[in-house]
């Protein structure tokens, strides 16, 4: 088994407060998900670390609708997957974001 | 609303036992303080590598906890993973919290980091001894799907108290690696009536290796862990000799038996069978005088 790793960069976000928060284990078909504060000028960046080689196309649309959904800026999110589904991997980023900002408040 | 323990992750049962936003992490997973053997192998690996620390309160109580993530390669203790646990109880030595609380979901020793994980497991037997010795008691945790299993077995039953609830699971081999080695008709790792009458929560509350048996929700938990702080901690010469005759009593009563069945039974249980069905409550009040340990 080896990683792929990716990274993905989206900007115009709207800056988004919040604490660091993790979400999700690290096991078989599931993922965690690191969201933390970041001055990137409104940019979103997104790493991904995952155990499933050659889905970079399908992470990228993942991301995008991701990015789509939220809109939020000046965040790192970081990812370590383990072969977790599109579905999975976009519920997480939701429960990611949706905590990083409710602990911010 | 009750909360269940088995369901939650290892930060969930932090929050969920703790004092409200008491819970203080060190080296939180920001840190990034991950294993180096699993990166060497392409292994993915989580950022706090299977372990959550840090210092809270109960009841307003100077708490140092661990909790072991179950569901991060079975919650197995690589060098990273160990060393923060260790970490925990030298802290523990030093500060002299009220308690520590190691929440334990494991099957042993992390084997993609072989001898380092072993070391690491051998390492927190030794932190959890220091930690009794300098007179902090030493509270473990077993109640999650994955048990509590190899060296990590061990360490528990050096600890100055274990609470279980039904659905926990402690023992040395794990029920697979019983049948890998010994074969199906000695032990079918499938049959969760024999594995739970075997390494279960029940079964090793009859037996005197866990002190409280507690229905799964968080409250509950967290009562028994306050009453075992209470109950502080006895590690006497007396105390210990108590407890080399009730293992010298064990094997000479037991020895025989082939099934949990025929221990429960040689205990005066006439019905061992109905103790499976039984809700905790229940459980506990006909087990008083039916283990080997007075309640």
């Amino acid at each position: 088994m080896t990683i792929e790793n990716l990274k993905y960069r989206f900007d115009g976000g709207k800056p988004t407060q919040g604490v660091t928060t993790i979400v999700g284990v690290l096991g078989s078909g599931n993922l965690e998900v690191m969201v933390e504060p970041a001055a990137l000028g409104g940019a979103c960046e997104i790493e991904v670390s995952t155990a499933a080689q050659g889905f970079g196309k399908t992470w990228q649309a993942v991301m995008k609708d991701f990015f789509a959904r939220h809109r939020v800026g000046d965040i790192r999110i970081s990812v370590n997957d383990a072969g977790a589904t599109p579905a999975i991997v976009s519920l997480r980023l939701d429960q990611a974001i949706e905590t990083y900002k409710g602990k911010g408040k | 609303m009750s909360r269940s323990y088995y369901e939650s992750n290892a930060r969930a049962r932090i929050a969920g036992l703790l004092d409200a936003n008491s819970f203080h992490e060190w080296l939180p997973a920001e840190a990034r303080v991950t294993s180096p053997h699993l990166a060497t192998l392409e292994q993915p690996a989580a950022f706090d590598d299977g372990v959550v620390i840090g210092q809270g309160s109960i009841a307003g109580k100077n708490i140092f906890i661990a909790a072991q993530e179950g569901g991060f390669m079975g919650g197995a203790v690589g060098e990273v993973h160990g060393a923060k646990i260790v970490g925990v109880l030298e802290r523990a030595v030093r500060d002299h919290p009220a308690a520590v609380l190691l929440l334990l979901e494991t099957g042993g020793v992390r084997l993609q980091e072989a001898n380092a994980g072993l070391i690491a497991v051998s390492e927190v037997m030794r932190a959890i001894l220091s930690a009794r010795a300098a007179g902090v008691p030493v509270v473990v945790v077993i109640g999650g799907q994955y048990g509590c299993f190899g060296g990590m077995g061990i360490a528990a039953r050096c600890a100055s108290a274990i609470i279980m609830s039904e659905e926990g699971r402690l023992g040395l081999s794990g029920p697979e690696v019983i049948e890998t080695a010994r074969g199906v008709e000695e032990y079918d790792a499938r049959d969760r009536a024999l594995v739970w009458r075997t390494v279960g929560g029940k079964h090793r509350y009859l037996i005197g290796e866990c002190d409280a048996i507690v229905p799964d929700s968080m409250e509950a938990f967290q009562q028994a862990i306050m009453t075992c702080i209470e109950n502080g901690d006895d590690w006497s010469l007396e105390a210990l000799k108590q407890e080399h005759q009730l293992l010298n009593e064990r094997v000479k009563r037991f020895g025989t038996c082939k099934d949990g069945r025929d221990i429960w039974r040689e205990l005066g249980w006439a019905d061992p069978i109905s103790i499976a069905m039984m809700d905790n409550d229940e459980f506990v009040k006909a087990a008083q005088g039916h283990r080997t340990k007075n309640n």
